[in-house]
């Protein structure tokens, strides 16, 4: 069996490469995996009758006890047979129904395959979760191929919602499959069935749930209405699909079931009113179709309600009557189909008001038709006879409901009367045949072989009822068996009623259709189904309207007020420390008072460079706060980095106007202003609270000892930070690097390739190799300050040694490569507001990104390099190798990690230096020039002088270090203005 | 662990101070606001450590050791912060350059869902799943919503004389 559903999927996977080769002929071979299929079920036939099981299984998902269980009995061999049987018939019909230029084939042949692949995995499997699985494959393969022209608006829309019905459904489906399998304790529902675990509450809902899901599977009410529009499918699909196949799933679940859960509550109500509800509407409404395929389409919902009445009834001659239906519909419907098929494309139409003298035209397919729809209509000796004796043989002892099925079979005939007579018959003398083309016998062949087997299986209908006795079987003993010969009494009476009362109704239909056009059906499923589905988008886009308002303050102020009453409210439960102190050092307090201040004079500041200063002084207060707690490398790293900050700003505010734009927020300024104080007060308590709640020895408790017996450092926190939590490290200089990659990104526009900034590749100013100061070029006289200039030349090279004094001693005393890093960092920041951007190239005469990257390798490198020789990844292990002249050294590993933390700071300050320093001055350069833009990719060499000349702003920086904020303030605004107006 | 109320305060007013700014709409308000947010959480994780001299052996003995384990993480988060604070400046630059101000402005997406949200309108022109509306503007074939013709008539016969009546 598994190989069955194994060949259906290569198949699949070669269709499109047969189509591609041989056309549209390529259906021939791929109708041998159905075949196969067929072929398959009819060796089983003698074990099938004996009432034997054919069983296979294999480890599937053994962590859910999920197996890839199949079984097949009566039921699902009967099943087998159609699917495979009418699948690989209707492969052979698309040779021909195709047109040879037909767009989407390949696609259209594997979606077909893979549809006949993933039905008989439906019918063959035991396991629910298996047959969940290939029972929603079924609804998505069924999807591809109702939009097969997915061109067309009416193809895609039906194909939704063929999709949304059937999925849901399945989906409710899944959740009664669960509670049916937890209860049971298994999946497989040959073991619930063979002990069905005590009923309980769950038992009904899971029922109802089940039935959901087969219900809408098979097109019963209130889900009717996907099923005509399916019809946008080409007619194949529609045969088998929708005739045959898939609808038939869902009977087939419920006809499973049946045995086992028909006498649970719920059952039977559901089943029958919604069955006959199906049977009467989709009757009436097939009765006024002109569509041929439409009709079909409504006479498919009527007939699909029918055989849920029947299987589900759970009565051993309903069911018999059940199978027998099933035979028989599914071998005229799919007949009837493949016939308008035809129609439709030798006649060009199958409308039919239309349609005329067909009769004539196409006798063969005439007479098939005519077959096919006697046997849709009961009359004897045809199958579709022999399962109406039996049905009204089985309800005879119930008449209501016998009188409502007595009403569907005369609708059933009365439209299949309006099929045959619209499609074929002649029309008054005016009106001449409708023109067709010929009819090929591959196109007709597989129509014609499904009506006459309705034909000879009527005949047969003893032996094939007790072929399939072992179904009816599992509900009791058959009282009525199958047979073709006309019962006597009132059987026959109602029989013969059926087929009057249609003749009649269809007689009489120039009354009966005014009567139609009056009554319209009070509910539409397709109207609800139009109606919810454009709720659910009015929802949508109201949830998302109100939740999804754009606004950043808004989205952080939800999540603060979300911090405030989560944090709140469980810091009211406490618990709290018994015992708060003040504070250890009244130094701390005057700290902490100025900080405040500062914080707050921060927010109520309207320049940019008040803002940034005073939030420096918070940073430089909070350095001190460190200092106070113990934490020397913390205030060294603050301090450097607040520094460094507080350049970078100034580089940018130089650019931006000086002070913040006007806020239109005055209305939610209080919001603001509340919101500040209460995240604020709740953070207090928190750490009040989380600081007094501390009771469990810290883990750093250990780190000392360790530090030196294996890191060989005795600065804790460097060999925290280089050995026993490096990893933490080396995340984060990877962070420097991708941040400093960001910044460059940003800011350099002048190359189409690697964004990386390089050294500045402006020729050098003329007579640059002789020149000591570098600032000539760039800034302007007024603004240069030799001394300062000079000065920092001078201490340049020391403060870069004493930076690599720090890295180096960093293991054992406060410093270490963040901390040197950042000196030799400022070392450069100050050489660049001394003296323009040639002077920091030549200060650092390389490749920011080079730095980065060298950095990054060096201190992964070393990683590496530790596991290489046995130990773990990033272990420190201490070299003392004897140098001549120098002496013996100690070397520990691990600095060649902080030597390339260092390279990857200064990489990213001198990153920051060249973009929002050099790379803005000289886009400022740029734009003062005439008639350029703010993006020129011409270097500004020549114009330089004059543009320095004309009075731009163009040092960072002042010319000298103690007033260069507001220095710069000003030229902030000088620029911004300019700037501003450059623009418009 | 007794608390620090000092620093606690400090805390507070830094996240307090760093909050107001973070819900401007001036990406250097903003950004001025994460410096001062860091600095409160910086300081908030040091006092999860306990205080004391600086964690040096053979300087400081054992027991009166800071928490260094704290002090680790601060660093790290310290020379982050300088890499996020310039990569947002590059940022406000970059905004500054391309529309005159800083400013961060609502999402214009989201406002035109917003929008469609007042007017009681689906998500977009269109309804059924990303489909037009249907039945479509010009109508479907017939008055009878079940008599449309699910299969338009594009592949017909249309080169056969009568075969459409």
């Amino acid at each position: 069996m598994l190989m069955l559903l194994a060949l259906h999927l290569v198949a699949a996977a070669l269709a499109p490469a047969l189509v591609h080769r041989w056309g549209r002929w390529a259906f021939l071979p791929l109708a041998v995996a159905p075949a196969s299929a067929f072929g398959w079920a009819l060796g089983y036939a003698d074990t099938v009758r004996e009432g034997r099981a054919v069983v296979e299984a294999y480890p599937w998902v053994p962590e859910l006890g999920i197996e890839l269980a199949l079984r097949v009995t009566t039921l699902s061999w009967l099943l087998v047979l159609l699917v495979g049987g009418i699948g690989a018939l209707v492969l052979v019909y698309c040779v021909r129904y195709f047109d040879a230029d037909e767009p989407g084939l390949g696609r259209f042949a594997a979606v077909f395959v893979g549809f006949a692949g993933a039905m008989l995995g439906v019918v063959l499997a035991d396991d629910l979760l298996l047959l969940y699985v290939c029972w929603e494959l079924t609804s998505v393969f069924s999807y591809l191929l109702i939009a097969h022209h997915p061109e067309q608006q009416a193809s895609r829309r039906s194909a939704n919602q063929a999709l949304l019905v059937t999925t849901l459904g399945g989906l409710v489906m899944l959740v009664g499959f669960v509670m049916l399998g937890q209860h049971a304790g298994t999946y497989r529902w040959s073991e619930i069935a063979a002990r069905p675990p005590p009923p309980g509450g769950y038992l009904g809902i899971a029922v109802v749930l089940i039935l959901v899901g087969a219900l809408s599977k098979s097109a019963i009410f209130p889900t009717s209405f996907w099923l005509p529009a399916a019809m946008a499918a080409p007619t194949p699909v529609s045969a088998y699909l929708h005739a045959a196949a898939m609808v038939k799933a869902g009977v087939y679940l419920v006809a499973l079931l049946a045995p086992v859960y028909a006498e649970v509550g719920p059952w039977r109500p559901v089943i029958y009113v919604t069955g006959i509800v199906t049977v009467l509407a989709g009757g009436w409404a097939a009765l006024r179709q002109v569509d041929l395929k439409l009709l079909l389409a409504y006479g498919t919902v009527s007939q699909l309600g029918l055989l849920v009445v029947l299987v589900g009834a759970g009565t051993p001659d309903a069911a018999l009557a059940g199978v027998a239906m099933l035979v028989g519909h599914a071998l005229f419907k799919a007949a009837l189909f493949l016939v308008v098929g035809i129609v439709d494309r030798r006649a060009g139409t199958r409308d039919l008001t239309v349609l005329s003298g067909l009769w004539r035209r196409m006798p063969l397919v005439c007479a098939t038709a005519v077959l096919a729809a006697a046997s849709m209509a009961g009359v004897t000796p045809l199958l579709g006879f022999v399962a109406k004796e039996a049905i009204l043989g089985a309800f005879r002892g119930d008449p209501p409901l016998l009188a409502a099925l007595l009403l569907g079979a005369v609708l059933t005939t009365a439209y299949s009367a309006r099929f045959v007579r619209g499609a074929f018959a002649g029309r008054p003398p005016p009106r001449e045949a409708t023109p067709t083309r010929p009819v090929e016998t591959v196109l007709l062949a597989p129509a014609a072989l499904l009506a006459v087997a309705g034909l000879v299986l009527g005949v047969l209908a003893g032996p094939v009822g007790e072929t399939l006795a072992g179904y009816p079987r599992l509900f009791g003993s058959i009282a009525h068996p199958l047979t073709f010969v006309p019962a006597s009494g009132l059987v026959l009476g109602l029989s013969a009623l059926a087929q009057v009362g249609g003749l009649l109704l269809f007689a009489l239909r120039t009354p009966v259709g005014a009567v139609q056009a009056r009554l319209r059906a009070p509910f539409d499923g397709d109207t609800a189904y139009q109606v919810l589905s454009r709720g659910f988008d009015r929802f949508a886009v109201a949830l998302t309207g109100a939740t999804q308002r754009g606004s950043l303050p808004q989205y952080l102020g939800v999540i603060l007020f979300a911090l405030v009453l989560v944090l709140g409210g469980a810091l009211l439960r406490g618990p709290w420390p018994d015992r708060i102190g003040v504070s250890g050092n009244p130094l701390q307090a005057v700290v902490g008072v100025v900080l405040g201040v500062a914080a707050v004079l921060t927010v109520r500041a309207r320049s940019r460079l008040t803002a940034v200063i005073l939030a420096g002084v918070t940073g430089y207060c909070t350095a001190v706060l460190f200092v106070l707690h113990g934490a020397p490398d913390l205030a060294l790293a603050q301090f450097l980095a607040e520094t460094v900050t507080i350049v970078i700003f100034v580089l940018v505010l130089r650019r931006l106007p000086a002070r913040f734009s006007v806020r239109p927020l005055r209305r939610s300024r209080w919001t603001r202003l509340a919101l500040g104080v209460a995240v604020g007060a709740v953070v207090t308590a928190m750490a009040v609270a989380a600081t007094g709640a501390r009771r469990a020895p810290p883990v750093s408790a250990e780190f000392p000892g360790p530090a030196l017996s294996f890191g060989y450092g005795r600065n804790v926190v460097n060999v925290t930070l280089v050995d026993i939590r490096a990893w933490d490290t080396m995340g984060e200089i990877a962070v420097l690097v991708v941040a400093a990659t960001g910044v460059a990104s940003l800011i350099f526009q002048r190359r189409r390739g690697p964004d990386r900034p390089r050294r500045d590749d402006l020729p050098p100013p003329p007579g640059a190799e002789r020149v000591w100061l570098r600032a000539g070029p760039t800034l302007r006289t007024r603004r240069r300050s030799i001394v300062f200039e000079v000065v920092v030349r001078l201490i340049f090279h020391t403060v870069v040694l004493f930076s690599i004094f720090l890295l180096f001693s960093g293991h054992n005393a406060p410093g270490g490569g963040f901390v040197g890093g950042l000196v030799a960092g400022l070392a450069l920041a100050v050489r660049y507001l001394a003296g323009g951007r040639h002077e920091l190239d030549q200060a650092a005469p390389v490749d920011a990104g080079m730095l980065l990257g060298v950095g990054l390798f060096v201190s992964v490198g070393t990683g590496l390099l530790a596991m290489s020789t046995g130990g773990e990844v990033l272990r420190s292990s201490l070299l003392e190798p004897e140098l001549p002249l120098v002496g013996e050294l100690h070397l520990v590993t691990s600095i060649f990690f902080d030597i390339g933390v260092y390279l990857v700071v200064v990489g990213l300050v001198l990153d920051i230096l060249r973009s929002l320093g050099a790379e803005v001055d000289r886009q400022i350069e740029v734009e003062d020039e005439p008639g350029t833009g703010l993006r020129t990719d011409r270097p500004a060499g020549p114009a330089r002088q004059a543009a320095a000349g004309a009075g731009a702003p163009d040092a960072p920086g002042g010319t000298d270090s103690e007033s260069a904020g507001t220095d710069s303030e000003s030229a902030g605004t000088d620029s911004g203005v300019a700037g501003t107006e450059g623009r418009r | 662990m007794t608390p620090n109320l000092v620093l606690a305060l400090v805390v507070g007013v830094l996240f307090g101070s760093g909050v107001i700014l973070l819900l401007e709409r001036s990406l250097s308000r903003v950004l001025i606001g994460i410096i001062l947010l860091t600095n409160g959480t910086n300081l908030l994780l040091l006092l999860g450590g306990r205080p004391g001299e600086a964690p040096i052996l053979g300087v400081t003995p054992d027991a009166e050791m800071s928490d260094p384990l704290a002090q680790a993480m601060v660093l790290t988060a310290i020379v982050i912060t300088l890499g996020l604070t310039a990569f947002l400046l590059a940022m406000a630059y970059r905004s500054w350059q391309l529309t005159g101000h800083d400013e961060v402005r609502d999402d214009p997406e989201d406002r035109r869902i917003v929008r469609r949200a007042k007017r009681h309108e689906l998500a977009g022109p269109d309804d059924n799943a990303g489909e037009g509306p249907w039945p479509p503007p010009g109508g479907v074939v017939g008055a009878d919503p079940e008599q449309v013709d699910p299969e338009p008539a594009p592949r017909r016969l249309d080169d056969e004389p009568g075969g459409q009546a």
